[in-house]
């Protein structure tokens, strides 16, 4: 019997690697996501025959409960709550590897007092669990604050904090080290754990929420990489397979999203981006904007050949992505070409703007990714900006001094007419202003972005 | 089989490899399903809660488990579904 869950687990690694490889073609997504579903519920009835495995009651209780709660998430949640939803799932994944470790190490005590020796692998694998497993969930309950809006979603900066954050993560390694020598140690692991979810919270209250695409992808990769090493601790290699692939996937993603906005990780994780450029704002660049009502802008669409849409968070949290649609079917009617630019961290996880548009019924063959459409803006009569501030500013092109510059943006200046809509002259949520909105092809249309959108389209119609 | 150490170091240098090599051509359009459906796959800890909780006896091991396996199974489930919801919008549109 035994021999058999090694084979089932090894049926499930299996499934999850082709579902991976299916989920990276949109042909095949969607049965990629199916496959690896498979390969779970095989992996966990292999479990449930295993010899050790008696208290079904309590199983049955805990697996109920999740499933519920589970599918009650996943099918109520709004698509525009999607970035809080996958920092939760991570979060809660990394806090279950976490009490496995912690389970087990209770489990291992008596022996271990009577044996006098240390655990080896278990041991360190129970301290990497517990660490990494409890920073995912803390980071991932602030990151899901930060989203949801329950936190300020700026970076939260103090004097000394590198040092604090410093100092906490070295006593966290010097209790790592001891649980490691000896797991009877009890309060040096409670303290390990607490420190844990402690560091959890300080390590990304400093990120600032345009940054969260990169947040949410690292936290992806930790949860795999806790399940992985709760996989150590239990001897269990479907963790440790399965684990390891999440968390290796994790990472790159990670780093697509920091090529995206040309920064490495630890400028990202430690850089505090958009807090201290506060200053700057508004001093560097002063000017004239010409402001537009969505009437005058019609007439602007109206005699437009090609508009490309450039959407950003604003338009997420305007929920304007339907409205948003509207406008582009408006435009085609009239035998315009429409079509979406997405940047690769516009919004606040990978791939956002897809989702929303996505759910919106925006085909998905007109979304076209910056390196593609970049050449286009040239061409283009018409840029219509929405909610999106720091993947369009030219600064980060032309202006050494910008912390943004070497960024790769979506060209839209140079597009004959470029609309932007947005609520006011604030600077976007890096905290730095944005020349594009002085140049003289450049259009402000101030206003939520949903209403504007919508009163476009209705002064489209009035023109016929 | 993993208390070998070269045994456990093999698989997991494999498995990451293969994590890499997998996901290195992923299209943006898919990055936001395909991070969730990695997600759910993380949850393969439940695999470890069920271990945890299921040993048969009584303690602060077997409620710690318990927990393990309510979160774990919320990962799994919320994660696998919410994909597939997902997906669903972007598939409609081919027909």
């Amino acid at each position: 019997m035994e021999g058999l869950v090694h084979y089932a687990y090894l049926i499930s690694a299996v499934l999850f690697i082709l579902g991976l490889r299916q989920l990276s073609s949109a042909r095949t997504a969607t049965r990629g996501n199916i496959t690896a579903a498979v390969g779970m519920l095989i992996a966990v009835v292999a479990t449930l025959i295993k010899q050790e495995v008696v208290g079904y009651g309590i199983i049955a209780a805990g697996l109920a409960l999740g499933s519920v709660a589970g599918a009650v998430l996943a099918l109520r949640i709004q698509m525009t709550a999607m970035p809080q939803m996958v920092a939760l799932l991570n979060g809660f994944g990394g806090i279950a590897s976490a009490l496995v470790a912690t389970a087990e190490l209770l489990d291992l005590r008596p022996e271990a007092g009577a044996a006098g020796t240390p655990f080896g692998i278990v041991s360190v694998a129970i301290v990497l669990a517990t660490l990494i497993g409890g920073v995912t969930f803390t980071g991932s309950l602030v990151a899901f604050a930060k989203l949801q809006e329950l936190m300020r979603s700026a970076p939260i900066v103090y004097g000394g904090q590198q040092v604090v954050n410093a100092v906490l993560g070295l006593a966290a390694v010097g209790l790592g080290v001891v649980v490691a020598l000896d797991p009877t140690a009890m309060q040096a692991f409670v303290g390990l754990a607490a420190l844990a979810l402690v560091l959890g919270v300080v390590l990304v209250i400093p990120i600032g929420g345009a940054d969260m695409p990169v947040v949410i992808s690292l936290l992806n990769s930790y949860s795999g990489l806790a399940a992985c090493a709760a996989g150590f601790v239990l001897d269990n290699e479907a963790l440790v397979i399965s684990g390891s692939l999440v968390g290796a996937s994790g990472i790159i993603l990670t780093k697509i999203m920091c090529d995206a906005m040309n920064r490495s990780l630890g400028n990202v994780l430690f850089g505090a981006f958009g807090a201290a450029s506060e200053a700057l704002a508004g001093s560097d660049q002063q000017g004239t904007v010409k402001a537009y009502t969505p009437e005058d802008a019609a007439i602007v669409f109206q005699t437009a050949r090609s508009v490309i849409v450039v959407p950003g968070y604003g338009m997420a949290v305007a929920q304007a992505q339907h409205a948003v649609r509207e406008l582009a079917e408006e435009l085609e009617k009239r035998g315009i070409q429409v079509r979406f630019a997405i940047h690769p961290v516009a919004g606040r996880m990978p791939g956002h703007m897809n989702v929303l548009l996505a759910e919106a019924n925006v085909p998905y063959d007109k979304l076209v990714e910056m390196d593609e459409i970049n050449p286009e803006f040239p061409e283009t009569d018409v840029v219509l900006v929405i909610g999106a501030n720091d993947v369009v500013n030219p600064a980060a092109r032309t202006d050494e001094k910008s912390p943004i510059y070497g960024m790769p943006i979506l060209n839209v200046d140079q597009a004959r007419h470029v609309f932007v809509i947005k609520r006011s002259m604030n600077p976007g949520f890096a905290g730095i202003q944005n020349p594009l909105f002085f140049n003289d092809n450049t259009m402000m249309i101030f206003g939520d972005a949903k209403a504007t959108v919508l009163e476009l389209v209705e002064a489209l119609r009035q023109l016929d | 089989m993993l208390d070998d150490p070269a045994n456990a170091l093999t698989i997991l240098v494999l498995s990451l490899f293969v994590g890499i090599e997998v996901i290195s051509k992923v299209p943006p359009l898919l990055h936001t399903p395909l991070m969730s459906g990695s997600n759910a796959i993380s949850g393969i800890t439940i695999v470890g809660a069920i271990l945890a909780a299921g040993h048969g006896e009584r303690g602060l091991g077997t409620v710690l488990g318990f927990a393990a396996i309510v979160f774990a199974t919320i990962n799994v489930v919320g994660g696998f579904l919410v994909t597939n919801r997902m997906l669903a919008m972007f598939r409609k549109r081919e027909r």
